[in-house]
């Protein structure tokens, strides 16, 4: 690793260094394209964003791909049914490696004000590995561009290398998720159990 | 003009022998009465409505089910009794008991004749094995999806439906989650601030951990 004063001395002289690390996230980070796929109200928001005025495309990921083949990150964007959520887990299992999750609105982080519903799962994260959650019923635009931000910064920092490396580089790490059966009450799993755990709870009367 | 409710049970009866005919009053502000009819002549009742020149509701806007459960009700009763030899008027209260039953409701209009609605209800025997109404799909086809929703989350079997099959969850799944008994998968995560039955469910599902009391 280059010392960073260094480095920056180096800059001025016109000479620039990096290192494979940084190049491959730098590259990662600018082309992140979204899955094209919507499923309740908060899909308006993210057309929103990837339109004029909000602009998605300044981040690189305006390139919302038609195909999950070509996707490296799914917006799970609005209330996820149970019957709608066999299709989801598939597209997310069908995205190539490395990808990622952003649970956008209320309803795919918790069920939001359907969470009640008999027919509304309580959180896409039962499911999937959700790497940015964004409040909100539905979310500015702005949230988005934030959680897209977030997702930057995320994998900035990934290391290539050692114990914290991404999945996708580790070569026993999970890339598909099962999924779950209709049931004659509910999904079969309700949920994953590897991925999600309820918050532990210490409470006192 | 629309002719009355009961006008409309009159020209019904006269019209379609046998037909059992009940108009149930609505006591909200709405005040929009009602009309039961009887499964066995329901199509041909719906027939008729369609087809008269006078009412021609050729248009089902919506269909909708309810779940009535068995519930006591209490009336008060004038009877006539004698007390110390001497008749007198007094009020007593009857309980009764409703049956419970599945209701299906129809909302008719008239396209060509631009009035309605008239409602129309129909009523299963009970609401556990003799839950058949007749589909009224074949007089107007705007029912086909709405029964098929009825079917799916009250358990209503359309007799007559070109087909019935589940329609919001998926075909496997077996419970009718809009009756009143239905209880939903036990799938509880924590709650910041439960009360009453959810403070219930977040003992059983959160057992109370005792934490050392904290001296300042």
């Amino acid at each position: 690793m280059i010392d960073e004063g260094l480095q920056n001395e180096m800059k001025k002289q016109g000479v620039f260094t990096t290192s494979l690390q940084d190049l491959y996230n730098w590259g990662r980070k600018s082309s992140v394209w979204p899955l094209q796929f919507g499923l309740a109200c908060c899909a308006i928001e993210m057309i929103a964003a990837s339109m004029a005025r909000f602009d998605i495309s300044r981040f690189g990921a305006e390139v919302f791909r038609p195909s999950p083949r070509q996707a490296d990150l799914m917006i799970v964007a609005g209330t996820v049914t149970k019957k709608m959520l066999p299709q989801v887990v598939r597209l997310y299992n069908q995205m190539p490696e490395p990808k990622y999750v952003i649970a956008m609105g209320a309803c795919a982080i918790s069920g939001g004000p359907f969470k009640e519903g008999y027919n509304v799962l309580k959180g896409v994260d039962r499911y999937l590995p959700v790497d940015v959650h964004i409040p909100g019923c539905p979310p500015r635009p702005e949230a988005l561009l934030h959680a897209l931000m977030t997702l930057q910064k995320k994998i900035e920092t990934d290391a290539l290398t050692g114990e914290k490396r991404p999945r996708h580089l580790q070569a026993d790490a999970p890339s598909e998720f099962p999924i779950p059966e209709f049931g004659e009450h509910d999904l079969v799993p309700s949920k994953n159990e590897q991925l999600w755990k309820p918050a532990p709870v210490v409470r006192n009367e | 003009m629309i002719p009355t409710l009961e006008q409309i049970k009159a020209r019904i009866e006269q019209s379609v022998p046998g037909a059992r005919l009940e108009i149930i009053p609505n006591g909200s502000p709405a005040n929009q009465p009602s009309l039961l009819v009887s499964n066995e002549h329901a199509v041909d009742v719906a027939k008729f409505l369609r087809d008269d020149s006078e009412l021609r509701l050729d248009y089902a806007s919506n269909a909708t089910g309810i779940d009535w459960l068995e519930k006591v009700v209490k009336e008060k009763v004038k009877v006539k009794r004698m007390v110390e030899g001497v008749e007198k008027e007094l009020e007593e209260t009857v309980e009764k008991k409703t049956p419970a039953y599945l209701e299906a409701v129809y909302h008719l209009y008239s396209m060509s004749l631009k009035h309605g609605p008239i409602v129309l209800r129909l009523r299963t025997e009970n609401r556990t094995d003799k839950t058949h109404l007749p589909s009224l799909t074949p007089i107007w086809r705007s029912c086909e999806f709405q029964e098929r929703e009825i079917f799916d989350l009250y358990g209503i079997i359309f007799d007559g439906h070109p087909d019935l099959r589940r329609i919001l969850m998926w075909d496997a799944f077996k419970d009718f989650p809009m009756r009143r008994d239905y209880v939903a998968p036990d799938d509880y995560e924590y709650e910041p601030t439960p009360h009453d039955a959810v403070l219930e469910k977040a003992k059983c599902h959160f057992p109370i951990v005792e934490t050392p009391e904290v001296k300042p």
